[in-house]
């Protein structure tokens, strides 16, 4: 038994563990159990979580971040108590809300008005607060014309909209909030770190799981990486995030060396460090990138050791996610041998071609022939396209229209 | 924000024992329930009032005139609608029951809540349709002229056992649905074979002189028990423990209630932890 938290501690699990018992042979019906008495189930035993320990602060914004299956919201459940844990210890500091598989379980067919009154409930509210407030959640969430459209006639979006909004009115101390920004338009997610900012200024405390590494480094204190089940590090967001990144690109096996090593220091396992990086164009350094322009990214790398044909990747990322990646290993000239001690700067140029928007890049150094990743950063600030008339797809392609008559149509045979 | 840190110790059946948001949590989900059982229904609530009544007019004018299984039975139409209303309210709260927490899936998946809501709101649902039918019921007896007794005082009594009961069995059925989904389909043949072995249709006396151990073992399931107490108390049927033939005999059928209600409990708060992963 470990004690209570302290006073300035919102959230705390100390040596957290879950198992699923995951059957190998589906016996869900008694006829099965009465045709094989005998025979003893078998399970097939999946770790979901292991050792998991960590502490977050009142007011602070904690990011959980893993690859799929890394067990973030198994982690996210045992503390909203939808699941029981079965090892550890954890405890919150005031009322909690969770914002789970995108939804807090709301009954399709139910009109939006009741299903805002049954989860207002309870997410913690009496019946009467929920029909107090019910009000300002239809309104936050811009859905006040759809009150009385029963949820299953409600698109993805909309749904989504109504959850959230129902999760912030409730006035919890504690947000768990699993993967919910990636959806809705970009007014609403805009709304959406508006009141969450919000919320943390008021002293609520968020934990905040998410696969955004942009995000992750803009909006969160502190974050916690998880992989397979097991914290890998703690710390803040840029290196947590950077972390991921590698965890991503690695192999299986270096996986394994990243999260046996637990400290940065593993960053740099080969003597590359990434000095900078930064975006470029004709004049300079720059933020901003105009549509057209010729435009670059850079990193700038020292060699400890020498290398021969390293690869230099950038990772251009959008705000939805969306990646653009360059690396050097597609050019048809080589990198070259570098001596160690050497300084360099790869620089990736391009004729910008994205849309309006903002950006973050990231800079990798790997070995060549899909080989380790030697170090990896991302830029310190993002970079904004400006200009007008977005399109709303990933990439402005340079383009002419032609029109001309069409030459007469021939009937393909099997038609006639 | 002094808020007082508390441990997380994940589902249970009844919670941190916060009665207040207890209750609200059946009320709400209740309500809501009731309120989609009529969605899109032009008569709406009036259903749940028209449904009842002219079911048992049919039943009423079947087995009062067609069948005449109630010869010679004094007040028989008003005790067979009345065991009619009690037999539906089980049926509606156990059939209900059985799904209930899976039918309840997304918000059990979501949201951390203490489990037993789920088919207690059920339950709650079906007690209000046996209020209403109450009334129906209210309104056959003053038409047929039974005269008003000091024993309907105390027909809360069975009517609150019968609820307790009903729930058990709900709890029951809905703890064991989630794992073994054939629940179902058995449930509902037990409750033909039940409608059945119960003197509904018939009074107890045409069993008794059949068989008068036989009518005995009828009278311990409490469903059976509790209808033939609630007539002796509406209309002065015979009371339930003269229908066994000794009062010790009582303690039979209310065994079985209090056994089956506490298992139902008990089955229920095994597998509310784990209810949500199990879906």
């Amino acid at each position: 038994m470990t004690d209570r938290p302290r006073d300035d501690v919102a959230v705390q699990a100390t040596g957290v563990a879950k198992m699923f018992r995951l059957p190998t042979e589906q016996v869900s019906t008694l006829k099965e159990r009465f045709a094989h008495p005998m025979r003893r189930q078998r399970f097939e035993i999946l770790r979901a979580l292991t050792d998991v320990s960590f502490e977050v602060g009142r007011g602070e914004v904690f990011g959980i971040i893993g690859r799929n299956g890394s067990g973030k919201s198994t982690l996210m459940k045992c503390l909203a108590g939808i699941y029981r844990a079965d090892a550890g210890e954890m405890w919150l500091r005031g009322r909690m809300a969770p914002f789970i598989e995108l939804g807090v379980g709301f009954n399709p067919d139910l009109t939006a008005h009741d299903n805002v009154l049954v989860n207002g409930v309870m997410l913690g509210l009496t019946p009467d607060q929920a029909r107090e407030r019910y009000g300002s959640i239809m309104e936050f969430a811009e859905l006040e014309e759809f009150a009385e459209l029963k949820l299953k006639n409600y698109s993805s979006g909309m749904n989504v909209r109504l959850a959230f909004s129902v999760m912030v009115h409730v006035d919890a101390d504690v947000l768990l909030i699993d993967e919910v920004l990636a959806v809705g338009d970009a007014a609403f997610q805009q709304k959406c770190y508006e009141v969450l900012n919000r919320a943390r200024d008021d002293g609520r405390t968020i934990l905040l799981v998410t696969h955004d590494m942009p995000q992750v480094q803009r909006f969160c204190d502190r974050a916690m990486l998880l992989d397979r089940g097991r914290v890998v590090l703690i710390g803040e967001p840029r290196g947590v995030a950077r972390q991921y990144t590698q965890l991503n690109f690695a192999s299986p096996s270096e996986r394994e060396s990243i999260v046996r090593a637990h400290a940065p220091s593993t960053l740099e396992p080969d003597g590359v460090t990434i000095l900078e990086a930064w975006a470029q164009n004709l004049l300079g350094p720059t933020t901003l990138f105009e549509p057209g322009e010729r435009s670059g990214v850079v990193m700038r790398v020292r060699f400890l050791h020498a290398a021969r044909e390293p690869v230099f990747v950038f990772t251009i990322e959008d705000e939805r996610g969306g990646r653009l990646v360059m690396s050097s290993e597609r050019q048809s000239h080589a990198t070259g041998e570098h001596p160690a001690g050497a300084e360099i700067d790869i620089a990736a140029i391009f004729r910008n071609h994205l849309p309006p928007g903002r950006y973050w890049v990231s800079a990798t150094v790997a070995e060549p022939d899909g080989g380790r990743v030697l170090a990896s950063r991302e830029i310190g600030h993002s970079f904004v396209v400006t200009g007008s008339g977005a399109t709303g797809g990933t990439m402005d392609l340079p383009h002419d229209f032609s029109l001309t008559a069409a030459p007469p149509t021939q009937q393909p045979a099997h038609e006639r | 924000m002094s808020a007082e840190a508390h441990r997380v110790r994940g589902p249970t059946a009844l919670g941190d024992g916060d009665l207040r948001r207890f209750w609200n949590l059946t009320r709400t989900l209740s309500a809501t329930d009731w309120k989609v059982r009529f969605y899109g229904s032009a008569l709406g609530y009036l259903w749940s009032l028209l449904r009842p009544l002219m079911l048992f007019g049919i039943v009423y004018f079947v087995f009062s005139y067609v069948v005449k299984a109630g010869a010679g039975v004094e007040d028989y139409g008003v005790m067979l609608l009345l065991a009619m209303i009690l037999y539906f309210f089980f049926s509606e709260a156990t059939v209900a029951g059985v799904t209930s927490m899976v039918d309840r899936e997304s918000l059990l998946r979501k949201v951390g809540f203490p489990r037993a809501v789920v088919p207690l709101a059920v339950a709650l649902v079906a007690a209000m349709n046996l209020a209403l039918n109450l009334v129906v019921l209210a309104v056959f007896v003053v038409a047929s002229g039974v005269q008003p007794r000091w024993t309907w005082l105390v027909l809360p009594i069975p009517l609150a056992l019968l609820l307790v009961f009903s729930t058990g069995v709900a709890m029951l059925l809905s703890a064991l649905y989630v794992p073994y989904r054939d629940v179902r389909p058995i449930w509902e043949v037990v409750l033909q074979a039940l409608f059945y072995a119960t003197p509904i249709l018939y009074p107890i006396e045409l069993l008794a002189a059949h068989s008068p151990t036989l009518a005995k073992i009828a009278l311990c399931n409490p469903i059976a028990a509790l209808i033939q107490e609630s007539r002796h108390l509406l209309v002065g049927a015979p009371s339930l423990s003269d229908a066994l033939g000794s009062t010790a005999l009582v303690a039979a059928p209310l065994a079985i209630l209090v056994g089956m209600t506490a298992l139902g409990f008990w089955v229920f708060d095994r597998m509310a932890p784990r209810a949500a992963e199990e879906l």
